[in-house]
């Protein structure tokens, strides 16, 4: 499946990179506060089977208009905005990690404006008894071993290959990790919570939660809390995978999500 | 020049195997290793001291915010200067200062400040920190992409609820205000000198040149490090058309003076390690907060930022590492006139913060080397800048005919100064 890539400007005026494939019905997919990684088989796999699109929120990759968007309210128009410079009438909705936190305030701010919508290891919640790290304090080196079943794998992936021991690599990687959390933490820090769930009465969309098993970024325990929240949701736990499901664990993702949509 | 005598007000009681046992000295420290006990006696030791710099002429006394850390005691400077407020009449109190966007709203400040101003007579020098990572991010929770942009605010709101002589509404993003009116209003005018403490932030230069405000550095990194930095600020400075006084600039040194310079080292070695070791043993992910420093500061530092955040700040180092990388001055009156000389010639600037009591320096070595410099080595470091010597544009312009709360306010009741 060839992935092709297109810019588009948002009405607000935020440059757009979105990667497209496939044909069927349209699936927007958010990515998580990592960004797209240079593969993600998960998508092109999707593609098969649906119109896959993948919009980089400003400040990943090649988008910008970073300073347009501030809080919540702002990143969840800021979706909307981009499916409606696409052309898109009603598409499922897939988001990871701060992907399916956006997802699911989109989800919320326009009930009838969605097919269905897949929340994959969502942020958004906050348990007091289960804090989940901060991940705004973790060194280069620790990311692997909260995203990852597999930490030596989930490591290569992450940097693409690079080796961090060497300086020209980590100063790259340094640089796209502070533009890429500095966006991210508009809506995550100091804890992940802007009170999604006082509005997730509103959710009215079939809703599925994937979950990594081995998750110990957001543990399983959030996705039990957003079948709470959420009482049409369906919850898919995977084996050997964390918090990278859909990296870990594409074939398994896959045929939970594709089960799902139909 | 000026010399503002500063206490950091450290923890001295950080057990030895700190460094190797706890994740860092700020942010998550154990606070179990926090005794209140002990900590009435160090307050009111720390706070002796400054008021013992004010006694031997030492032009200013400084304190400073921080949270949450066994660095530095005063999560609240402006307590510590009221208390100094109340017990001396000379010295300028150079708070530097309170981090301008932790304060909701930040109308607090200009009222805090203006008490601080009133209560002492006009002597406040009024520093406005962004507050390290640590402090603003981890501690205080404010998001670190938008601290600038709030910080901007919260000093253009401070700024004018100092200047305007009217009730005015304030439509910020982050503070809404619907009637400012600031009662107490300071009494140096417009405003206290204002004091900027930067770590290297290019932005911040230009603040400073745009205002006229002091920039402040304060480096435990060195001499070397310290003046690429100021000789980039005053590449700025001539850039933008502004005038070289030294005075536009601060430096915040550790100094440690003995009758020779082994004397220096036997006195003072065991606390410049336990400061350097322990109080600077800061986890590398605390250290800056994704966001909160700009790209463009990041792209023009990056290795430093690498080699401070990837590791462990200050990994160990020896006394003589730290003396001869200009980390710390130390020595004889003769060894420590020398190397201040080349410090301010050096990084061309007016006011020193002199860094005294370092670690868990007990009080007779503070006082000690707080007189040799006072009596052997400041007199000789007055007029190094004798063509800028009227230039009082960031000094503090108090009362004539203030109290000196230290002595008792009787006389002034007698000699009819107090008007009730």
């Amino acid at each position: 499946m060839s992935i092709s890539m297109r810019g588009i400007e948002t009405k607000r005026g935020a440059k757009v990179r979105v990667f497209e494939a496939g044909s069927g019905a349209p699936l927007v997919f958010m990515h998580g506060a990592g960004g797209l990684f240079p593969q993600n088989p998960f998508l092109d796999t999707l593609a098969e089977r649906y119109h896959v699109f993948a919009p980089e929120f400003p400040a990943y990759g090649e988008s910008t208009g970073e300073e347009l968007l501030e809080d919540m309210q702002d990143f969840a128009l800021h979706g909307w905005d981009v499916i409606t410079e696409l052309g898109l009438s009603k598409p499922h909705l897939m988001g990871h990690s701060m992907g399916g936190m956006i997802a699911a305030e989109m989800a919320c701010l326009a009930p009838n404006d969605l097919n269905k919508l897949v929340l994959v290891g969502s942020a958004g919640l906050w348990i007091n008894e289960q804090p989940i790290p901060d991940l705004f304090s973790f060194l280069p080196h620790e990311f692997a071993t909260y995203l990852f079943h597999d930490r030596a794998q989930g490591e290569a992936m992450l940097t693409g290959g690079l080796d961090l021991k060497d300086p020209a690599a980590l100063k790259e990687f340094y640089i796209g990790n502070s533009k890429r959390l500095s966006m991210a933490g508009k809506i995550l820090f100091p804890i992940p919570n802007r009170r999604l769930s006082k509005r997730l009465y509103r959710l009215s969309a079939p809703t599925l939660v994937v979950w990594g098993k081995s998750d110990t970024l957001i543990p399983p325990v959030y996705a039990d809390r957003f079948k709470a929240l959420i009482p049409q949701a369906e919850v898919v736990q995977i084996a050997e995978a964390g918090h990278m499901v859909p990296y870990e664990q594409p074939d398994a993702f896959v045929s939970a999500v594709t089960r799902f949509l139909g | 020049m000026k010399f503002t005598w500063f206490n950091l007000m450290p923890w001295p009681y950080l057990p030895d195997d700190f460094r190797e046992k706890h994740h860092s000295v700020w942010v998550d420290i154990p606070n179990t290793l926090y005794d209140p006990q002990k900590g009435h006696f160090v307050y009111h030791q720390y706070m002796d001291q400054l008021e013992y710099a004010e006694s031997l002429g030492f032009d200013g006394i400084g304190c400073n915010e921080h949270h949450q850390n066994g660095y530095g005691l005063m999560p609240s400077p402006n307590i510590i200067a009221a208390g100094l407020a109340r017990r001396t009449s000379k010295a300028a109190l150079a708070v530097i200062g309170n981090s301008l966007a932790l304060y909701n709203p930040p109308i607090r400040v200009a009222e805090e400040f203006a008490m601080l101003d009133v209560i002492s007579g006009g002597r406040l020098l009024a520093g406005f920190p962004v507050g390290t990572s640590m402090d603003t991010n981890f501690c205080y929770g404010q998001i670190p992409a938008l601290t600038r942009d709030k910080y901007a605010e919260a000093h253009e709101l401070v700024m004018r609820a100092w200047h305007e002589d009217e009730p005015f509404a304030f439509d910020g993003k982050y503070n809404q205000l619907r009637h400012v009116n600031l009662w107490p209003k300071p009494i140096q005018k417009p405003n206290p000198p204002i004091y900027i403490p930067g770590g290297g932030s290019i932005e911040t230069w230009d603040f400073c040149l745009d205002n006229d405000y002091n920039y402040s550095y304060l480096s435990f990194t060195g001499y070397l490090r310290g003046k690429k930095l100021l000789d980039g600020y005053w590449d700025q400075v001539a850039k933008r058309g502004k005038d070289e006084s030294p005075y536009r600039s601060s430096f915040a040194q550790t100094i440690c003076v003995a009758d020779t310079d082994a004397e220096a080292e036997k006195l003072y070695a065991e606390h410049v390690n336990y400061f350097y070791n322990r109080c600077l043993h800061i986890y590398g992910g605390f250290a800056d907060a994704p966001g909160y420093r700009t790209i463009k500061t990041i792209q023009a530092d990056v290795l430093n930022a690498l080699s401070e955040s990837a590791q462990n700040m200050f990994p160990s180092l020896s006394w003589k590492e730290l003396v001869d990388g200009g980390y710390v001055i130390a020595g004889s009156p003769a060894t420590v006139r020398e190397r201040m000389e080349d410090l301010i010639k050096g990084l061309h600037t007016g006011h020193i913060f002199c860094l005294m009591h370092v670690g868990n320096m007990p009080d007779w070595k503070t006082r000690y080397s707080t007189k040799l410099f006072a009596e052997k080595v400041m007199p000789h470091l007055r007029d190094l800048w004798p063509e800028w010597k009227d230039d009082d544009r960031w000094w503090c312009h108090p009362m004539e005919n203030r109290l000196q709360p230290e002595h008792g306010i009787e006389q002034a009741r007698q000699d009819g100064r107090i008007p009730l």
